[in-house]
């Protein structure tokens, strides 16, 4: 795209000082492109409210939102929710990776148990999670338990299958090496399996941690007295749609800060990857 | 010593890929299998390496029966196959996890210095060449000291002037150590250059069909009258064993033009 003709001109430029330099400006560039649209939409709403072309009660004007936002992080309100949030999902994520993973590594590993569990497994993959609800709130009460055990079926799903598909197609070329080396069970599956799996791993780490935010709204939305979910039911009973638009926010950040915590920690075991981006394919 | 008692193969689905080999390979020997397509020379380096089991008869190292992967013998595959994940001096010290870490770094260090790759050491395999790549697994091979290291057309893959290269190196790592070589090829010249024995094995089911001495000194100038003589030998047993040219004597030229068809 743009970026290949700017660089070019900027080492011609100044060939010596070039690298770092153009490196730097490429790159704030490219995460100015990304805001363009995002920040004309709001200026443009902004404008058109305070025109008085749209009254805005319906959907507030960014300065009510970040107003609302404001003060709801003043009072408290917005981090006692948020910690509520997080705490359920952190929850239900442990659970659910800790369960998918385990499932993932033996119905991977074993044929025999692949046959035993993964007809099962896939058939109730197949249930709409949301479906599990009424019955949880039976099994499991209204409280935390039912959510976040909702959260970790979410998680679940995408962890099992992650970790089955990646080890069933671990290179079989690789554990020949393992088994020339004479490894045992133990040994071929942290020296050669899990290594082999951890990239894909941690993709089906990041979509888990995706549904499970999805899962605490739906917990939160079915009953709560306290999360994100609880003030997007609230601002919506109480006809306050700047609450529920900076819950939304809330969430968006939240979310992908949690994400790039993933992402980050697992960067330092991955910079093997000899990846399609890594060499500059994806921009 | 290695042994070969009438091994034999046949895989699940009835097709017999080996049939009564029997060998002796002498300590510090080394034995080049040639042979056309489908003839078995991978199974059988599978059948001496324990990665496969013969179907019949025995595998003896020392007396001692080989049915699973054994730490005297190595094994260095057609493709590198390096762990992409460890460092270049992680990989060449994959088979020493149970060595201290002083023993493993400086043995480590030791091989990579002599397949030349000492500047390499804390680089990732995706960074190397395909003939660096292959002089890593090598040294991977060849760091738990076996006795008996098996080569699976290493060079294979790689451009001739790399190949040229990296038979003088394997002949000058095994020099040093002196380990038992088996080596499966498709290339005549590179059996010549560097065997003491050239095994030609015939397909359906493979068997082994010749076995031809090459005693000529080392290092061996592969534009040499004698080299051209075993090579010649080795081409015309070639054809034999695919019954083409049967009648044709060594040494003459037809062994030559039957030659870019044998594989």
């Amino acid at each position: 795209m743009s970026s290949l003709p700017m660089s070019i001109a900027v080492e011609q430029a100044d060939p010596a000082a070039g690298k770092a330099g153009a490196w730097q400006h490429f790159r704030l560039w490219r995460v100015l492109l990304g805001l363009v649209l995002p920040v004309a939409l709001a200026l443009g709403w902004e404008l058109a409210v305070r025109a008085g072309w749209s009254n805005g009660r319906l959907v507030p004007p960014p300065s009510v939102i970040y107003s609302t936002f404001a003060d709801l992080a003043r009072t408290g309100e917005l981090q006692h929710h948020a910690l509520a949030t997080t705490l359920r999902v952190a929850a239900g994520f442990a659970l659910g990776v800790v369960a998918g993973t385990v499932a993932g590594a033996i119905t991977g590993y074993s044929a025999l148990t692949r046959r035993l569990l993964d007809p099962s497994l896939q058939a109730l993959r197949a249930i709409p999670s949301l479906a599990w609800v009424p019955l949880f709130i039976l099994w499991f009460g209204i409280f935390e338990t039912s959510k976040v055990l909702l959260i970790a079926v979410g998680v679940f799903f995408p962890v099992y299958l992650g970790v089955m598909g990646a080890i069933r197609s671990v290179d079989r070329k690789l554990v020949e090496v393992g088994r020339a080396f004479r490894l045992s069970d133990a040994a071929m599956v942290r020296r050669i399996l899990l290594p082999a799996v951890l990239p894909a791993y941690i993709i089906s780490l990041r979509s888990g941690l995706g549904l499970g935010w999805m899962f605490v709204v739906a917990a939160e939305l079915l009953g709560a007295s306290e999360g994100l979910g609880f003030l997007l039911v609230d601002g919506q009973q109480l006809g306050k749609p700047a609450q529920i638009v900076a819950a939304i926010v809330a969430f968006a950040i939240i979310g992908k800060i949690a994400d790039w915590i993933v992402a980050a920690a697992a960067a330092p075991f991955l910079r093997w990857e000899d990846r399609f981006s890594a060499r500059g394919g994806e921009a | 010593m290695l042994a070969l008692d009438r091994v034999g193969k046949t895989y699940p689905n009835g097709v017999r890929a080996l049939d009564g080999v029997t060998l002796d390979v002498a300590p510090g020997e080394i034995v080049a299998v040639v042979g056309g397509s489908g003839c078995g020379k991978s199974t059988l380096l599978r059948a001496i390496s324990g990665l496969d089991r013969p179907s019949q008869g025995s595998v003896l190292l020392d007396g001692t029966r080989i049915v699973e992967p054994h730490e005297k013998i190595g094994i260095v595959f057609q493709e590198p196959r390096l762990l992409p994940w460890l460092t270049v001096a992680d990989n060449v010290g994959f088979g020493l996890a149970d060595r201290p870490a002083a023993e493993r770094r400086e043995r480590v260090a030791a091989a990579l210095d002599r397949v030349g790759l000492a500047d390499k050491a804390k680089v990732w395999p995706r960074e190397l060449s395909g003939g660096q790549a292959q002089r890593v697994a090598i040294a991977r091979a060849l760091v738990p000291r076996p006795e008996v290291l098996l080569l699976d057309e290493p060079f294979s893959a790689l451009d001739a002037f790399t190949r040229a290269d990296l038979q003088d190196h394997v002949l000058d790592l095994w020099a040093e150590l002196r380990p038992t070589l088996i080596l499966v090829t498709h290339d005549v010249d590179e059996a010549v250059v560097l065997a003491d024995r050239v095994i030609v094995m015939r397909p359906r089911p493979g068997r082994i069909f010749e076995q031809i001495e090459d005693d000529l000194p080392r290092p061996r100038d592969r534009q040499s009258a004698g080299f051209d003589f075993v090579k010649r030998r080795v081409l015309a047993a070639l054809d034999r064993s695919l019954d083409r040219a049967a009648t044709v004597d060594e040494g003459q030229t037809r062994a030559e033009s039957g030659a870019a068809l044998w594989w």
